[in-house]
């Protein structure tokens, strides 16, 4: 179906992303399904963390999952994303499975790291994490990028930070970088209106994210709506793979859970404000409407995918609560790659302990 | 100190035999490239890349701006992505702007990811103190960065151990931290025919004994190998023969080479320019209180070090702010109680 976008505000562009987009049926049940699996995720997430099963940190996703799956609608596969910490979605739609996502939050080993990485530093063919410094990510991705041109594969690098990390120093010298080497680079800010418990207004004197770039042509989406991040980003792309360099989006979205499990999220915000957000602009609900609205699914569809959706996330807690944890002489395993067995010295001079690649 | 035929020796500068490294290895493999400030047009700031990027232009030798945290973190990325990237720092007091990235992003990534992303990266430059550069231009940084897991460190002392040791590093699937030192970049040394050859490695977390002796042990790195050497000349003329370890990794620390030799001359005295205090000598000497060579030591093993202060500029002090040869004598013959 034919579908009306938002107009998107533009920076240093002519034009933005067209305002009419063609959702097919199949897309459309493939988005549901995608953005229902994260949202159940990342709430049976919550769940295992207040049971003390999931431990440290645990940044959830969820209110945001239209841009992960829109971005991931614009971009190949073979195309390559980092992200910072909030990064369940992502390892998602990179091609993880609920499954060792969850079993790595428990720390097990069958998690996608085997139980070493945690919350914040999963990583699959293409997808360089999870990553827990805010703002490092956006150098390196910018260097995958430019590994992207010098072997001359026509991919790209889809480079996520969020409102908080837009203001350090290490992007600014990234956008610099990215222009003047022309990186097929796409620079995503995931504003969704605080970082961590510090209001957009009160840490940046501009929030324009999408012009901060200064250089760099950037545009203003709605994150709340797939399709609007789809064209987006796929207009993005285009720019990116026609040698112009990089460019910047800004995704407005919003997360319901607070900047992690240890933040209850409403004494920055209100809950009326949550719950505003959830009635009006939900992208699972937002999509849902679309698709019923214009008899592309019917209920009954929609329900039986929530009904095999909930099945992959209970089969997945079972999975992620049961499979033990790993094994002790994996301890001090990866720390080189290619290299021949080492010891590593334990915690007393008498304990030497094996290490391989 | 080479078997082979010393009319096969040439003359090499370290600088030199560190642009020869970077060369093969840049022939060698597609995917390795050079970037750092200054690399490509000016030929490098200590004029290491010379003649470079001339022969394999904008490609592979990347001019940065002065902007080490964002440089430093697109070399990982790039690395993460397949490439060999070499982040040059222009000395490694820089590298502490990006030192996150050198940490954080790629030392710990492989363990993080449990074995899954590998960063194949050497960070390279000039550390330690040189000559009138002042208080924030000489840190030695061998052991803020040989303190971590998931970094190989390197220190050369000769132009062998430079070309050896740059050309495994590079082709080394690792972050590798590789310290050069800016005084010894115009020292020249001999080469053998082996190590004018474009396969000539040297192992990584390997030390090698530079002079034989039998009453102390003196383990060093970079350009206080050479005090060493001339401490050790001095002392012959009295009887002590000194042993004289170039360690030439800082991490792996290869501690059997320290403890076989110690187990045979029974004292030891550590020598770096680096500050004292949580230092490269204070590992060594951790590590033979702990291992099998404590009970052969006739004496509490020392360290010399660099003075305990932040570097001075005018040149009576700098002088005494770091090891002089007559620091390592005395020492000498304290810990033999001569």
């Amino acid at each position: 179906s034919l579908s009306e976008n938002a107009k998107c505000d533009v920076h240093k562009l002519e034009e933005g992303p067209p305002l009419q987009a063609v959702l097919t049926r199949e897309e459309g049940l493939q988005y549901y399904r995608t953005m229902q699996t994260m949202r159940r995720m990342e709430l049976k997430s919550d769940q295992l963390y207040k049971q003390k099963i999931i431990r440290g940190f645990c940044h959830l996703y969820d209110g945001q999952e239209a841009c992960a799956v829109g971005i991931e609608a614009g971009i190949n596969l073979t195309d390559h994303l980092i992200t910072a910490y909030r990064a369940h979605g992502y390892t998602l739609t990179r091609g993880g499975t609920v499954r060792e996502i969850m079993a790595e939050l428990t720390g097990r080993r069958g998690g996608i790291a085997k139980g070493k990485g945690g919350s914040m530093h999963m990583y699959t063919k293409h997808f360089y994490g999870g990553n827990g410094i805010v703002g490092a990510q956006v150098p390196l991705g910018a260097g995958v990028a430019l590994a992207c041109k010098y072997l001359g594969k026509n991919e790209l690098c889809v480079c996520l930070y969020g409102d908080g990390a837009a203001n350090q120093g290490q992007i600014f010298e990234t956008y610099n970088m990215a222009s003047l080497w022309k990186l097929p680079c796409i620079f995503i800010c995931e504003n969704n209106k605080y970082g961590m418990g510090t209001s957009v207004e009160r840490a940046a004197a501009s929030t324009d994210y999408f012009k901060r770039g200064d250089f760099i042509p950037g545009l203003r989406v709605d994150g709340m709506d797939v399709l609007c991040v789809r064209e987006a980003t796929k207009f993005a792309a285009e720019h990116c793979r026609s040698g112009k360099g990089p460019i910047l989006m800004e995704l407005q979205t919003y997360r319901y859970h607070g900047h992690s499990m240890s933040d209850p999220g409403i004494s920055y915000r209100t809950r009326e404000e949550i719950q505003e957000v959830r009635s009006k602009s939900d992208p699972i609900s937002m999509l849902k409407d679309r698709m019923l609205s214009n008899n592309m699914a019917s209920v009954e569809e929609l329900k039986e995918i929530d009904v095999e959706v909930r099945k992959e996330i209970e089969d997945a807690a079972q999975f992620a609560t049961t499979d033990p944890e790993p094994p002790l002489d994996d301890l001090c395993n990866h720390i080189f790659y290619n290299d021949p067995p080492m010891e590593v010295r334990g915690t007393n001079p008498w304990t030497k302990l094996k290490s391989v690649s | 100190y080479s078997s082979s035929d010393i009319s096969d020796h040439i003359s090499v500068t370290v600088r030199d035999a560190l642009n020869q490294a970077l060369d093969e290895e840049l022939e060698r493999d597609e995917r390795v490239f050079l970037l750092g400030e200054e690399v490509a047009q000016y030929d490098g700031a200590y004029k290491v890349s010379r003649g470079l990027w001339k022969k394999y232009g904008d490609k592979r030798i990347i001019d940065t701006p002065i902007t080490e945290m964002g440089f430093a973190g697109i070399a990982v990325g790039a690395a993460m992505a397949g490439l060999r990237p070499i982040c040059e720092f222009m000395t490694f007091n820089f590298s502490m702007q990006a030192i996150d990235q050198v940490i954080n992003s790629a030392a710990k990534t492989y363990y993080m990811s449990a074995g899954l992303q590998p960063v194949p990266i050497v960070f390279r430059g000039p550390n330690g103190a040189s000559a009138g550069v002042a208080a924030q231009h000489s840190q030695c940084f061998a052991a803020w960065y040989g303190h971590c897991p998931g970094l190989k460190v390197v220190s050369p002392w000769s132009a062998e151990d430079a070309k050896g040791l740059l050309k495994s590093a590079i082709r080394d699937d690792n972050p590798v931290v590789f310290l050069e030192n800016e005084l010894m970049y115009g020292v020249p040394f001999e080469m053998s025919e082996e190590a004018q050859s474009k396969d000539f490695l040297l192992p990584i977390g390997k030390a090698k004994i530079e002079r034989q002796g039998n009453h102390v042990t003196l383990v060093s790195h970079s350009r206080m190998v050479s005090l060493c050497l001339d401490a050790a000349a001095v002392l012959a003329k009295e009887g002590i023969e000194c042993e004289v370890i170039n360690m030439r990794t800082i991490r792996p620390l290869d501690a059997e080479a320290i403890e076989t030799s110690v187990m045979k001359t029974n004292h030891l005295i550590t020598v770096e320019g680096g500050w004292p205090q949580f230092g490269v000598g204070a590992e060594i000497l951790a590590r033979i209180m702990e291992g099998p060579a404590f009970n052969f030591l006739d004496a509490p093993a020392v360290r010399v070090t660099g003075v305990d202060i932040p570097m001075p500029y005018a040149k009576i002090l700098e002088d005494n702010s770091i090891p002089q040869i007559k620091d390592i004598i005395f020492s000498v013959k304290k810990t033999l109680n001569v």
